[in-house]
């Protein structure tokens, strides 16, 4: 009998008091369009395509950002340069069914892809949320900015010859028999 | 005619305009309260911290669609929820609210406020019943049950007051108060006239006819535009007409410090019920349907019997 009535009256009391309480606590929301909230720089929002710091992009065209896609909305065709340079001809994502995962710029070996803080993307027509690579390419390095992957990856291009790259010892002679 | 006395048409007008217009306001009171104590901010762009609001609702729930289901029954479904704004604003008739404003001085006003609760009941199953519905049936068989098992103990708890005040007159019980609020020898029929008030109300933690999350907005389901806002602003009405007996059956009606006009005295008391009926829905979690029935018949019957026999002993023995 203690019981019942401790457990239907006192702690009801108890939780009413606590919710009375907030009466006086700042409001966690704000006025949104005028007043913003502070966006996170890791906020998983819009997608980006970056350039290194000489300003060529960074997309090799691995095709990886489309196979971690769950929902299948980024697709592209590689294509290469007359140097060697891989790149994609075209780079499509599908707003309108991307989820902002982030596994793309997980899966990215170039750190090309990113995600930024904007989130306001709302369109009136549903085909506009379709974003090519025009678009999505910014002038910036975004989130990384001293990486180039080709001055640190062996791939072969024109004035950047086997054993090149950062860090890169040259090709094994395999005709030598010196260690 | 046109001065403030019981039943002239001054009085009567300005009640009934004031219930309304007052009820239409408390949803915009409820969401700015509610949204306080869930820490945010509520509607506020409308008007004056938001006070149109209202305004806007009632110009969208009055331009919507006004449609009745094909597989309604089609003059039930249209009655629901003309019956319980009636049957709730007829109880507002017998409240005295100062001693010149009051629509009846009647002497059975006790009993026409529980006679007017029980024909609400008609209004939520008539509604869920012509929906033809499951939920809307689902939830118009918990209104039932519950505002006839509620409504059981909601009448013997107001008899302990009955019996101190020794009428039926609800402007007699708020006149035998001067020299003492009836909260304090009938602070038990206080307690349960104030769950049962939320259960008749079907008002949170007891809206479980309407239960959003388990059945879909319970009876009213299938209604939408001015029929779904007449239940909407009779519930808020009912949440008034609850307080307004609070204030009148154990807080004194318009009785307090003269520095103060009556009506203020009844407003302020009124209102402090208000804010806390939104405080429970704020803060309560809905109990389970049978928990609620166990809790009613197990509990709060037996007390509501025994407050009124202590009362009655008491009564008796300073005869």
């Amino acid at each position: 009998m203690f019981s019942l009535i401790r457990d239907t009256l006192l702690s009801q009391a108890v939780t009413l008091w606590r919710v009375f309480r907030k009466l006086f606590v700042k409001a966690d929301t704000v006025q949104y369009p005028e007043e913003r909230p502070y966006m996170f720089p890791r906020w998983r929002g819009r997608i980006i395509l970056s350039r290194d710091p000489d300003g060529e992009e960074r997309c090799v065209a691995c095709n990886l950002c489309a196979v971690a896609c769950p929902v299948d909305c980024i697709a592209l065709q590689k294509t290469e340069t007359e140097d060697g340079r891989w790149y994609p001809e075209f780079f499509r994502i599908n707003f309108s069914r991307c989820i902002m995962c982030g596994f793309c710029e997980e899966a990215c070996p170039t750190n090309a892809i990113q995600l930024t803080p904007d989130f306001e993307m709302a369109e009136y027509v549903r085909q506009d949320m379709v974003w090519e690579k025009e678009d999505l390419l910014i002038d910036g390095t975004g989130k990384y900015h001293d990486y180039n992957f080709y001055r640190v990856a062996g791939k072969q291009i024109a004035g950047k010859g086997k054993g090149e790259a950062l860090n890169e010892a040259e090709p094994v002679d395999v005709r030598s028999l010196l260690p | 005619m046109f001065t403030f006395a019981v039943g002239s048409g001054l009085s009567i007008a300005s009640i009934l305009l004031a219930v309304i217009v007052l009820a239409a306001m408390l949803i915009w009171v409820e969401r700015r309260l509610l949204s306080f104590w869930q820490e945010r901010l509520g509607p506020n762009r409308v008007g004056w911290f938001g006070i149109m609001q209202v305004v806007a609702d009632m110009i969208k729930i009055f331009t919507k669609e006004d449609w009745v289901p094909p597989f309604a029954d089609r003059l039930s479904f249209v009655l629901a929820p003309a019956i319980i704004m009636v049957v709730v604003l007829m109880s507002f008739a017998v409240i005295p609210f100062t001693p010149e404003v009051g629509v009846i001085d009647s002497h059975i006003g006790v009993l026409f406020v529980l006679a007017m609760a029980s024909l609400g009941a008609y209004s939520v199953m008539l509604g869920g019943l012509s929906s033809n519905n499951k939920y809307a049936l689902l939830g118009s068989l918990r209104a039932a049950a519950q505002m006839v098992s509620y409504e059981v103990f909601m009448g013997i708890s107001l008899l302990g007051v009955v019996v101190l005040a020794g009428s039926f007159n609800l402007r007699e019980i708020v006149e035998s108060q001067a020299d003492g609020w009836y909260i304090v020898p009938q602070c038990i029929g206080f307690l349960i006239f104030l769950i049962a008030g939320v259960a008749e109300s079907h008002r949170l933690p007891f809206d479980i006819p309407e239960a959003e999350q388990e059945i879909c907005a319970g009876y009213h389901t299938e209604y939408s535009g001015m029929k779904f806002g007449m239940f909407f602003v009779g519930e808020y009405l009912g949440l008034v007409l609850i307080s307004s007996l609070i204030t009148v059956l154990f807080f004194g009606g318009w009785l307090g410090p003269s520095f103060l006009p009556p009506i203020v005295w009844f407003a302020l008391k009124a209102g402090f019920f208000i804010a806390f009926f939104i405080l429970m829905r704020a803060a309560l979690p809905r109990p389970r349907y049978d928990q609620l029935m166990s809790y009613g018949w197990l509990f709060l019957l037996p007390l509501s019997l025994l407050n009124l026999l202590l009362t009655g002993v008491v009564v008796l023995s300073t005869l």
